[in-house]
């Protein structure tokens, strides 16, 4: 009775994440397409609905009554999974994410936290364990298409990955150093009392390099522009997805915006105090209503992940891409030592002045 | 509950584990070997070392297995032909192997009777908090030593990939 009730909630706090992330995946097709139109002076979609906000349903609609080709000569099995393999990862890594504050609320004699799924003690290493599977899907995609265009796009995606991963995972080091947990939600605790006390800004070492390392490996990480090399379609079609159609694209595509959902909320818990607003307390806790002040807290959390994924929508109109060997020089001769001095710098620091 | 776990675990690692061998395509043997080390990481897990859990996952899955796929998709091998002839000497390693895992067996029955310590769930300290503290104080000149393995490893590497320039300085 007990186990079954704690799975019932399990399962109700993990469908409603789905869904907001899923509900956001939409938004971001037409949020992206209409704000590439507004910097290059075009009004976007314009035809679905009112000012054209059903286009990402119309877009799915096609997607899913699209024929589902499978080319001659493709390794069938592979081809079916690489989509899932892709997606699967992109949405596992939510589980530890803490939307809101650590509040524990009592549902039948059971301590329920409504805000995040489950609070591991090694919340951040999880993420980036699922963040390199979802290499695979990529890798085998390409391979299975038996495509030369493809299986390019998917070695490239592979270097790509594994570059940046390990830029990410070093530049996490120090926020690790300075809260001294690996829980998301511990770290994003450490970060409460106004914006000077997130750890782009924190004394002792500020994270500011960190944060930018962070910001790029992450674009580059889940393939978007300007480093999209595994699907440039100037040199790949459309590299390692060239063969895909129907729902099975639509895989790749959602597993590429929930990607850069995921590492937006990496970056906002990490860096930017996660859902702690930039002033200390919440004003609905000062005026009195501090059973709603979660409110503010969410849409805090919020705010700070539509800016970062604000960002990956600017820097797409805003840059070219990137050449593969610049890609690799860029990532390994000066993201590597910028992440690895601040490691040093920040051990330092927290030596001399532990907070 | 736990055995039920147990059990599981150490069956799809075993299956898996001769598949990575048994499989004549490359790429499917890699993959069993993913799968294989996604179930190691549970048998952390229920051995609560969350941490060895999730660096089994980064470092194996997420960027050894990597590397053995790119290497495998870029020589395009469908199946390899070469080691298949190996059959003497991997079973006469094999007879071996078996018979000292039977007779340790037999012997740990023998001598070591007692319940296995039974470690109780970490309470306190978290176990990355524990493996640094171990690492860095009981361990610490094994893993100095692994470090300056890894470094000559690495020099090494860059020294095979970089032998233009050597000659060229001659």
């Amino acid at each position: 009775m007990e186990i079954g009730l704690r799975l019932a909630v399990s399962l109700a706090q993990i469908a409603a994440v789905m869904g907001v992330v899923m509900l956001t995946v939409m938004v971001l097709t037409l949020a992206e397409r209409k704000v590439l139109g507004w910097m290059q002076d075009r009004m976007g979609p314009m035809e679905v609905g009112p000012y054209g906000v059903l286009q990402p349903i119309a877009d799915g609609l096609k997607l899913f009554f699209k024929e589902d080709i499978i080319p001659a000569g493709a390794n069938k099995f592979l081809f079916t999974l690489a989509p899932i393999l892709a997606l699967v990862p992109a949405m596992i890594g939510f589980a530890v994410i803490p939307f809101g504050p650590s509040l524990t609320i009592e549902v039948f004699g059971m301590q329920i936290k409504p805000f995040v799924i489950s609070d591991i003690n090694i919340g951040i290493l999880y993420i980036l364990a699922f963040a390199s599977i979802g290499a695979y899907g990529i890798i085998l995609g390409g391979w299975s298409s038996n495509s030369k265009y493809s299986l390019l796009g998917g070695l490239r995606s592979a270097a790509q990955v594994i570059s940046y991963e390990l830029n990410v995972g070093l530049a996490i080091v120090g926020v690790i150093l300075l809260s001294g947990s690996l829980s998301l939600v511990k770290i994003t605790e450490a970060q409460a009392g106004g914006f000077w006390n997130w750890f782009i800004l924190a004394m002792p070492f500020p994270q500011i390099f960190a944060f930018v390392v962070y910001v790029i490996s992450a674009v580059a990480e889940t393939n978007r522009v300007p480093f999209d090399l595994p699907e440039a379609e100037s040199e790949l079609v459309a590299g390692f997805f060239t063969e895909y159609s129907g729902m099975r694209f639509a895989f790749f595509f959602i597993a590429e915006y929930a990607n850069m959902i995921l590492v937006s909320c990496v970056a906002a818990a990490l860096f930017l105090g996660g859902w702690n607003a930039p002033y200390p307390g919440t004003i609905l806790g000062y005026i009195g209503l501090d059973s709603v002040a979660w409110m503010e807290n969410v849409v805090w959390f919020a705010v700070k992940v539509y800016f970062f994924l604000f960002l990956f929508f600017w820097l797409r109109a805003t840059l070219p891409r990137l050449r593969y060997d610049q890609l690799m020089r860029f990532g390994w001769k000066v993201m590597l030592p910028i992440a690895l001095g601040n490691i040093v710098l920040t051990a330092i620091a927290a030596y001399f002045f532990p907070r | 509950m736990d055995h039920i776990f147990f059990f599981y675990f150490a069956a799809v690692i075993a299956t898996t584990s001769l598949l990575v061998v048994a499989l004549r395509n490359p790429v499917y043997s890699a993959l069993a070997l993913l799968i294989m080390f996604f179930h190691v990481a549970g048998l952390y897990v229920t051995l609560h070392a969350e941490f060895l859990a999730a660096v089994q996952i980064v470092v194996y899955a997420g960027a050894i297995l990597v590397l053995y796929l790119f290497v495998v998709m870029l020589l395009s091998v469908t199946s390899e032909e070469r080691y298949h002839n190996q059959l003497p000497v991997a079973g006469l390693l094999g007879v071996v192997l078996c018979t000292e895992i039977i007779l340790l067996f037999f012997q740990s029955q023998a001598t070591a009777s007692a319940p296995a310590a039974s470690v109780d769930p970490v309470a306190g300290p978290g176990n990355t908090e524990l493996i640094g503290e171990a690492l860095y104080s009981t361990y610490l000149f094994p893993f100095e030593v692994a470090s300056l393995i890894l470094l000559v490893a690495m020099i090494g590497a860059i020294i095979l990939a970089k032998k233009d320039i050597h000659e060229r300085v001659q």
